[in-house]
């Protein structure tokens, strides 16, 4: 039986009505926790689980998959309306979302990334129910030497994104790569940055790092400004997209997936570097690349259907390989020992019922998603009518209990203001902030890959180039570089 | 609706949505084994072993009828000791209870942390498993023994890959295994992983010459072929696997992965048998042998005192291992 008869099957089993409740009940929970900073799906789903010890393995996990996808939905909300983003994969969100925002834009920006997200994960669980054991089957063979290559990239990337002064811009990723640095050392247990701090040793969320360095920071500068401000409110535009903005948008949601599908399907993939590639990618493709930064729509766009296809990508490695590549994985994974299923290569054989359903409701969910949050844009796009002072008093309180959310210490909340007053201090000195909360997510990801690919090869340079795959993008990247001082040569 | 009343109103939905579920507070008459009002503190992430472990036990302990209402929250960090800290610091609180494992004993050591087990108390030991080693279906390695005689001659050309950190079960696993082959454990090419799912991929692709993590995540993996199973650590063989324990190898060195639990320390008399006893009625409790099974956990009972000389040897064993590494 070929997969799309499997897959008939799957909406045979997931369109039952009780399911259908599950998944509605998913997609709400979902998008109520994306909102709020700190409390991310992982930590969900983990609460959830004892719950649901009563209910059917089916039933569990439609639901589960549906507060996956939704908080993926709902997460981008707080990021562009607030500058708070709620998880780590709608930092990206925030860049061009809340200058959108601001300038009266906020519903569009809003329907772009719940659009973003809907053709993403669309796109993304196309991709599942097509090429799920090839794409596991190459998942496994990307080792360190082609992550850190990947990374290495990604860095060569970054300096698109540095900014009108290139001191400047370094300066931001120093900052970024030093937060990144904080904690204890993987490899050898050696603390670093720490000051002895137990509360320091695991390193600093990326969560509190964005919302410190954007909402704090914002905040922070917009009191000190206040009163020399105009303190209009923000105005309030139209409530749809426009033909021009669609004309604009297509591109990015279609993009978005073949970036963030790939690395959400391998081992050490994640959300947050697809959609930091897929924002590079389209400020370089843009036909408006000045907007970029002021509030450009493919910049919610593009990463935003990044994100969604990820999510996607990582449930092939979990259903093919039992790999979990994301915190969320993880926990279903668990779910799936509690209710005495085995993850890996046989799931597809031993419970079709389930994985099909499962699929086939992760289509419905974003279905019911999408028709949830688009009527909904306008509505929350309204909050930014409330005055300036009670508005970013608002954003001041959420940030705070989002950073206590992480991890329930009162310290996050002291390291929230502190990266605050860094965040303030940029803005003072015309400082990016991209380049930190970048340096912040890649730098630690790069030093681990990096530094295992060494260790593998016990020492040897030769393990950093040792792959097809590796060679393949530094030759790529040689070329990106070379190329405009080829043409220079040339004139 | 009015601007203006929208924030508060959204707020206030939030607040009547979320916070009931944050705060519930357990009640109930004090009978028999119930402690009303305990807590179980989880000192890593949801999802993580220790959470798996206290939330199955929480709820087991519930439908048996021994407690009411148990609360299990989560206060991760620093591999575990960040909890430890607290714990050790609500001294005489006959109200709390901790769930830990071998690799609290580990990070205790790597965090140099202010608080020991030996500060807090040891209510019992539950559970255990034992590490296995695994190769890819394309490795050349057939049986342990080959496998061992190529990392006896040149231990830095075969890197071997675990999921925990420096001075996790993971790690110790295969420095343990080092030191019993007469393998100086420095030079041991250890390979960490960000978990037993990352080191899988690692493994099934060839990255590393072999894994050394829990059976969890590759009982699959194993029973499909795609992985070989060359040893597992514990006593004993697991049931269903024709794999030799370390033992049989030649390799004379047992290992396993236990978890616990812990109370703060300062307890009366009576506050700690209660605790005792009902961690005792809960490893008889059907729900809990049920509870075993389906998780693939072994049972490892061992009340208080003993636990407490237990958990001093393993702590004199992980020192050893992490001193000679020269942390």
């Amino acid at each position: 039986m070929g997969s799309f008869g499997s897959l008939l099957d799957g909406f045979g089993t997931a369109l039952s009505p009780l399911n259908l409740m599950w998944a509605a009940l998913g997609v709400l929970l979902g998008t109520a926790i994306g909102v709020l900073p700190g409390i991310g799906p992982a930590m969900a789903v983990a609460l959830l689980l004892p719950v649901t010890y009563g209910l059917d393995p089916t039933a569990a996990f439609i639901m589960f998959a549906g507060i996956y996808y939704g908080g993926m939905f709902g997460g981008s909300t707080t990021s562009i309306l607030l500058n708070t983003p709620g998880e780590s994969a709608a930092v990206i969100a925030a860049i061009e979302g809340n200058p959108m925002a601001k300038s009266g834009r906020g519903s569009q920006a809003l329907a772009a990334a719940a659009i973003g997200h809907f053709a993403g994960g669309m796109i993304g669980t196309v991709l599942l129910v097509l090429l799920a054991p090839t794409v596991a089957k190459l998942a496994v063979d990307i080792g360190a030497p082609d992550y850190f290559a990947i990374m290495v990239l990604a860095f060569v990337a970054v300096t698109s994104v540095l900014g009108a002064s290139r001191v400047r811009g370094f300066a931001s990723l120093l900052i970024g790569l030093t937060l990144g640095l904080v904690g204890l050392d993987q490899m050898t247990g050696q603390q670093r940055l720490t000051f002895g701090s137990l509360q320091l040793a695991d390193g600093i969320d990326v969560v509190i790092v964005a919302v410190g360095l954007f909402a704090i920071g914002e905040a922070l500068w917009v009191a000190a400004h206040l009163r020399r401000g105009s303190g209009t409110a923000v105005p309030v535009g139209r409530p749809w997209l426009g033909r021009a903005e669609l004309r604009r948008t297509w591109k990015p949601w279609l993009r978005g997936p073949l970036i963030g599908f790939p690395f959400g399907a391998i081992p050490a993939g994640g959300a947050e570097i697809p959609t930091f590639l897929s924002y590079v990618t389209e400020k370089r493709l843009s036909r408006h690349r000045k907007e970029f930064g002021k509030g450009a729509i493919e910049g919610v766009a593009g990463p935003e259907s990044a994100a969604s296809a990820s999510a996607a990508g990582t449930l092939v490695a979990m259903l093919t390989l039992g790999l979990p590549t994301t915190a969320v994985a993880a926990v279903m994974l668990a779910a799936f020992q509690q209710y005495g299923i085995q993850p890996g290569p046989l799931l597809f054989e031993r419970e079709p019922d389930l994985v099909w359903g499962l699929i086939a409701s992760l289509f419905i969910g974003m279905v019911m998603l999408l028709v949830l949050n688009l009527p909904l844009a306008p509505v929350w796009a309204r909050l930014l009518r409330i005055p300036r002072p009670y508005l970013y008093a608002g954003i001041l309180f959420f940030a705070a209990v989002g950073a206590y959310a992480v991890g329930g210490e009162p310290v996050d909340v002291v390291i929230l203001l502190l990266i605050g007053l860094v965040g303030l201090m940029m803005r003072r000195y015309g400082l990016p902030v991209l380049p930190a909360i970048i340096g912040a997510i890649l730098g630690p990801a790069a030093e681990q890959q990096l530094r295992r690919a060494l260790q593998i090869s016990d020492g040897s340079l030769t393990g950093l180039v040792n792959t097809p795959f590796s060679v393949t993008v530094y030759g790529v990247m040689a070329l990106l570089l070379a190329w405009p001082l080829l043409r220079r040569l040339r004139r | 609706m009015r601007p203006r009343t929208l924030l508060p109103s959204l707020t206030a939905l939030a607040a009547t949505l979320l916070i009931p579920p944050l705060l519930t507070t357990s009640s109930g008459a004090e009978t028999g084994t119930n402690i009303p009002g305990l807590r179980f503190m989880v000192p890593n992430t949801p999802g993580g072993g220790y959470d798996i472990t206290a939330r199955t036990a929480a709820k087991n302990a519930e439908d048996a009828g021994l407690v009411h209402n148990i609360e299990v929250f989560n206060l991760p960090g620093a591999g575990g000791t960040v909890g430890l800290s607290r714990l050790v610091s609500e001294r005489g609180n006959g109200k709390l209870a901790m769930s830990m494992g071998l690799g609290v004993v580990g990070a205790v050591h790597t965090n140099h942390a202010p608080s020991t087990l030996a500060d807090a108390t040891p209510v019992a030991r539950l559970t255990e498993e034992p590490d296995i080693v695994v190769v890819p279906k394309k490795s050349r390695y057939r049986t342990f023994a080959q496998l061992l005689a190529d990392w006896r001659k040149d231990p830095g050309s075969l890197p071997v890959g675990g999921g925990s950190s420096a001075g996790g079960p993971d790690h110790l696993a295969p420095m343990l295994m080092a030191r019993a082959a007469g393998i100086a454990p420095r030079s041991v090419n250890y390979v960490p992983y960000d978990g037993g799912g990352e080191l899988l991929a690692s493994v099934l692709g060839g990255k590393v010459a072999f894994g050394v993590s829990g059976l969890g995540e590759y009982r699959d993996q194993i029973e499909s072929g795609e992985l070989r199973l060359l040893a597992v650590t514990g006593k004993e063989r697991v049931r269903g696997f024709p794999a030799p324990t370390l033992r049989e190898a030649g390799l004379d060195v047992e290992f396993t992965n236990w978890r616990g639990v812990m109370a703060p320390p300062g307890l009366s008399e009576s506050e700690r048998t209660r605790l005792e006893r009902l961690v005792r009625e809960l490893r008889g409790s059907p729900q809990w042998r049920e509870s075993l099974r389906r998780n693939g956990w072994d049972d490892a009972y061992l009340p208080g005192a003993r636990y407490g000389r237990f958990l001093a040897r393993e702590d004199q064993r992980v020192a050893t291992v992490l001193k000679e590494l020269g942390r």
